[in-house]
């Protein structure tokens, strides 16, 4: 089920990125870990509760402006479905 | 966009290319107040004289980081039974790992709960050895059951990953679904039935752990169905029993490959078991940097990569997915730690395999009453 643009993601319990200072950036979680490119790590970043989901679409159109608005949507809201599926996300 | 983002541990290709160890296995104490009748510890245990340090564990968690782990896993014996715990965990989040704790939640209070979470615990994996308290304490040979349920509790307090493990074998596999109630009444988001698997005080207790085929079965129907109906709250891992598979497991992930485990005394091993390997010897923390070790070791470079396979291994096409299996297994029922994992359907040898399954007694619902005679872990002093 794709998540509500109004709901809040956030990291569940146990999910965390790896420091600053670590490279590659990673985000950390049970038994496993994410490798983080470019616009991961700018979807994560912003997995905090206190941005909504379509505060996250939007922030990522803006810094990907040459690719297609939609499609960044729809790119966001399925990865955002994953991590709900693999307990790392929690939607408030 | 988002094609670049890929998940670490899949699809990931064996070459020969030296990698970086992911995770380290910290057996911290071969202590413990349990005496479970499939503990994976060696049948000779270290004492408590001959465990490392609180300032080798921390120099060690250090050079892990350094050298590209990402995880560190807490286990024993029981990682509780040491006083420094509250401080190994600290060191370890501090030297930039994340840290998992594998336990039996004995001896766990509030406070200590609360401790270890304030010193940056990010992941609790609580070991169940059943859903009724009679049968779990009759497999961990103590009275451990209640309290676990009572730490359960405790848990749903603090912000912290936490994990189910339920060890699963003939008597208790037909309780699965109490299992996951347990697991859905707490606050974990992963439970993980994971069967024995034969090694050690398993393999001396075989025959009373094995499952029949049909007990399999049905848990596999069974889950099949609860994972769709739980999916986004708990995710379920499920281990078979690798008797029953028609593929041997990727041990370890590959030898040398992702793990690393550092026995109470300071041995690097490649596996929990390779100490049954005879002809291998290990390096010490004490004595060599961890990197050095992951690269130097003749332990690690024995059945790294793919040079010392034999047939059907050799030239199979699942090489590069199961690595020939496990190795120590490949001795316990081959006899050569080198052979293609029996369990294989394409191994020459899984013909031994069948004769174990066939030779296993069916499980009547009344043998759950019969306590068998079961081979005890003790507890070292």
């Amino acid at each position: 089920m794709p998540p509500d643009l109004n709901s809040f993601p956030r990291l569940a319990p146990g999910c965390r990125l790896n420091e600053k200072s670590q490279q590659p950036r990673m985000l950390l979680m049970p038994e496993r870990a994410l490798r983080l490119n470019g616009p991961s790590l700018e979807i994560i970043e912003r997995c905090d509760g206190k941005h909504t989901v379509q505060q996250i679409v939007a922030d990522l159109q803006k810094i990907y402006s040459k690719a297609e608005p939609q499609k960044v949507e729809s790119d966001i809201l399925g990865y955002l479905a994953l991590l709900h599926d693999q307990r790392a996300l929690d939607f408030t | 966009m988002l094609l670049l983002f890929r998940l670490l541990n899949r699809h990931n290709r064996m070459t020969t290319e030296l990698s970086n160890p992911l995770a380290l296995i910290a057996e911290l104490t071969h202590r413990c107040p349990l005496h479970c009748v499939y503990c994976s510890n060696p049948l000779e245990m270290q004492s408590r004289q001959n465990e490392l340090s609180t300032e080798t564990w921390s120099r060690v968690f250090k050079e892990a980081a350094a050298a590209g782990v990402l995880q560190a896993d807490f286990t024993g014996g029981e990682p509780l039974a040491r006083t420094d715990i509250v401080e190994l965990v600290r060191a370890a989040r501090a030297a930039g790992l994340y840290v998992n704790l594998i336990t039996s939640g004995l001896p766990m209070d509030e406070a200590k709960l609360g401790a270890l979470v304030e010193a940056g615990l990010d992941h609790i994996q609580l070991s169940f050895q059943g859903a009724r308290e009679e049968i779990a304490n009759e497999i961990s040979g103590t009275k451990s059951h209640a309290h676990k349920l009572r730490v359960l509790e405790w848990l749903k307090q603090h912000r912290i990953a936490v994990t189910l493990n339920f060890v699963i074998h003939r008597r208790n596999i037909d309780q699965l679904e109490e299992m996951l109630a347990i697991a859905e009444s707490s606050s974990a988001t992963r439970i993980e039935f994971a069967n024995v698997q034969y090694y050690g005080w398993a393999f001396a207790n075989r025959e009373n752990l094995l499952p029949t085929r049909e007990q399999l079965d049905r848990s596999v129907e069974f889950l099949k169905r609860e994972r769709e109906r739980v999916k986004g709250k708990i995710r379920i891992e499920f281990v078979v029993p690798d008797y029953y598979a028609k593929y041997p497991k990727p041990c370890m992930g590959g030898w040398g490959r992702k793990l690393m485990l550092i026995t109470p005394s300071g041995d690097a091993l490649p596996c929990h078991a390779a100490q049954v390997i005879p002809g291998l010897s290990f390096e010490n923390v004490k004595d060599r940097g961890l990197r050095e070790i992951w690269e130097q070791s003749s332990a690690f470079q024995k059945f790294r990569g793919e040079d010392w396979m034999q047939e059907p291994c050799m030239t199979c096409d699942r090489r590069e997915q199961d690595f020939g299996g496990c190795r120590c297994q490949a001795l316990l029922l081959a006899g050569d730690a080198a052979a293609t994992d029996p369990v294989c359907t394409l191994a020459p040898l899984r013909p031994k395999v069948d004769a174990i399954l066939g030779g296993m007694k069916s499980a009547p619902p009344a043998e759950i009453f019969v306590k068998p005679n079961w081979l005890y872990r003790p507890n070292p002093s």
